[in-house]
């Protein structure tokens, strides 16, 4: 039990290694960074991220890939802009409504054995035509109460961290300590011996797809409690951040290993990386390609470690 | 009624069936009068979801994980340097292509590089390969729109025989792909790779070799696209790749090709590529919005997977 607890602590050592030396780099480049006020500057567009890593995590748990989360996020954002602030329960029956076909998305992708990839391409087209029929171009308005939730100032920490804290508990508490988080990365590890234990593989995956679909409806939530408005495209790049998110943060593609804690550490550490890189004063033109660069350094430190690691364990 | 039998069962008739029964639907409309317009826009702007499509089969046939996701920077950096390079001058025409075909084999010597000395799984790898050849493209580009030289431009926009030109390269390409996918022992390499990576290392197959030719090969044809494409709209513009990205996975998908790997065809790939034009300009002909026309072009993905798909296991 304190080998296992270990090795998922060592899975965590990376991502958080990395976030703070990303985090002391800015407050080294900014210091005026190292405040109430610059922290949450600095990490308030990760708490959509975050979330919607967490989305991407719980679908990859159980083998399968989402490339549909940057137009559903984009797609919430704007039930949120427009019928959760003119029509809450309307609103509200939409979200539960995309909540629903997702974990439909989930069965049918399992039913008719079929590849997740393409299906979630073909539910991205869907979710970005909805979105445009709502706001075809840029507007609507947050509703107040998710303004305040975004803009509300705790003592003590900022509202970045605060969620960011929260997410991970939640995430963490769900995924990895319930019985059925333990059910949906079974199914991600070997799905036929958890079936012949006698769980029902559509059960598992129905509520690993409408949990992802929940923790998507957030992030859209949050993210219009950033922006103030909405826009059908305003969140189609989550769909390669939260990937990117969740490896970044120890997760794997395949067998249901997965962090929770590593995802929200994961999505924190790219947008630090944004930030990081317009301090250092690199052209705007290598921004994109710098983050790239990070992603790659991130990974080869895996590489590096994970072969200290495993020379360690070998006696 | 044999041949009609073994034709069925072949994996990319499906793509094929939809395609017509979309095209024909769409020349119902008009009464006939569109068909051969219809049919030539079809095949120009299929030939680049074609060109592009193959390359991510070879990349998909490797087996589960294996996606090409920098097509789409690759695409914009080389039509970018290309057309810089050529500058508007005929004789450089050569020369142009030389260099779209050097920055694919760079990308995709990159692509692999990351997958095999970092062991990063190559959809992480080729993400963050395709941010740095992103930026590469914004820098080289720097808003400016230079034209092609009049020489290309022509050859892109006509037809010879009634047949778009970028068809005919495209056809060109899928002959040599089908060749080597087929009748080559590469061929037989990827897929046996793609159906169990350990067993066709202990059958004594050069696996890294296989796959490391097959990522170059897929940004080679990644950059030919992006030249051609550059040339076909009159300059390049920096997203000009970017919804190639989803449309090479979907082709390679909806034309047969098994996801996990392992199992592949080219003919599918045409049979694919000219639904998902087809599909766009039928709900364009019906007179549809934007909204409805994305909701319907996703609802029609899904239900074509769902008639041609779970017909294979093993799936992931």
């Amino acid at each position: 039990m304190k080998l296992r607890l270990t090795s998922d602590a060592m899975r965590l050592l990376i991502p958080a290694l990395s976030m703070t030396v990303l985090l002391a780099a800015v407050f080294w480049l900014q210091p005026r960074a190292m405040s109430y006020f610059g922290l949450n500057l600095l990490l308030n567009l990760a708490v959509p991220i975050a979330l919607a890593t967490i989305a991407q995590m719980l679908v990859m748990a159980v083998n399968d890939l989402d490339l549909s989360i940057g137009a559903f996020v984009s797609f919430v954002a704007c039930v949120t802009a427009t019928f959760l602030r003119d029509a809450p329960l309307i609103g509200t029956l939409i979200l539960a409504g995309a909540v629903g076909v997702y974990a439909l998305i989930g069965v049918v992708i399992y039913l008719r054995n079929l590849p997740s990839i393409v299906v979630t391409l073909g539910m991205s087209f869907v979710w970005a035509g909805l979105a445009v029929l709502m706001l075809p171009a840029p507007g609507g308005q947050a509703p107040d109460w998710v303004r305040w939730l975004m803009t509300v100032k705790p003592p003590l920490m900022p509202m970045a961290i605060v969620a960011s804290i929260v997410i991970a508990i939640v995430a963490h508490l769900i995924v990895m300590r319930s019985s059925l988080g333990v059910l949906i990365r079974g199914v991600g590890g070997n799905q036929r011996s958890v079936e012949r234990a006698g769980w029902s593989i559509i059960a598992a995956r129905a509520a690993a797809y409408g949990l992802a679909g929940l923790f998507a409806v957030a992030a859209g939530i949050a993210l219009v409690g950033l922006t103030t408005s909405a826009d059908a495209n305003i969140a189609l790049r989550y769909t390669l951040l939260s990937i990117a998110g969740v490896i970044l943060g120890g997760g794997e593609f395949t067998g249901g290993r997965v962090s929770p804690i590593g995802a929200v550490i994961g999505a924190l550490t790219l947008t630090l990386a944004g930030s990081f890189l317009s301090f250092l004063r690199i052209s705007p033109d290598w921004q994109i390609g710098a983050q790239g660069a990070i992603l790659i350094i991130v990974l080869a430190l895996r590489l590096v470690f994970n072969r200290v690691e495993k020379r360690g364990a070998r006696p | 009624m044999i041949s009609f039998g073994r034709l069925a069962k072949k994996p990319w008739i499906w793509a094929w069936i939809a395609a017509f029964v979309v095209w024909f639907a769409t020349i119902m409309v008009t009464g006939g009068a569109s068909t051969l317009g219809l049919s030539q826009a079809a095949l120009t702007f299929a030939a680049f979801s074609i060109i592009v499509g193959i390359g991510q089969m070879f990349v998909i046939t490797l087996g589960p994980g294996n996606i090409d996701l920098s097509v789409p920077a690759t695409m914009t950096l080389a039509g970018t340097v290309a057309l810089k390079l050529m500058n508007v001058d005929n004789s450089m025409v050569v020369p142009g292509l030389l260099v779209a075909v050097l920055i694919g084999v760079a990308v995709g010597v990159g692509n692999y590089a990351l997958i095999k000395a970092l062991r990063i799984p190559p959809i992480i790898a080729t993400l963050s390969m395709s941010f740095i050849v992103q930026s590469a493209a914004i820098w080289t580009n720097r808003g400016l729109r230079i034209k092609p030289p009049a020489v290309l431009a022509d050859f892109t926009t006509s037809s010879t025989l009634g047949v778009p030109n970028v068809a005919l390269v495209a056809l060109g390409l899928s002959l040599i792909a089908w060749v080597l996918l087929e009748k080559s022992v590469y061929g037989r390499w990827i897929s046996a790779i793609g159906q169990s990576m350990a067993a066709a290392r202990m059958a004594g197959i050069p696996v890294d070799g296989a796959r490391f030719v097959t990522y170059l090969f897929c940004a080679v044809l990644a950059s030919v696209a992006g030249y051609l494409l550059a040339c076909f709209s009159g300059g390049a513009a920096l997203n000009m790749g970017a919804e190639y990205l989803l449309m090479s996975i979907a082709v390679v998908v909806i034309g047969g090709t098994a996801v996990a790997g392992g199992d592949s065809n080219v003919p599918g790939i045409w049979g694919a590529s000219l639904f998902m034009f087809l599909v766009v300009s039928m709900l364009n002909t019906y007179g549809i919005g934007a909204g409805i026309r994305l909701i319907m072009t996703g609802l029609i993905i899904i239900s074509v997977i769902m008639l041609a798909g779970g017909r294979r296991t093993g799936m992931r």
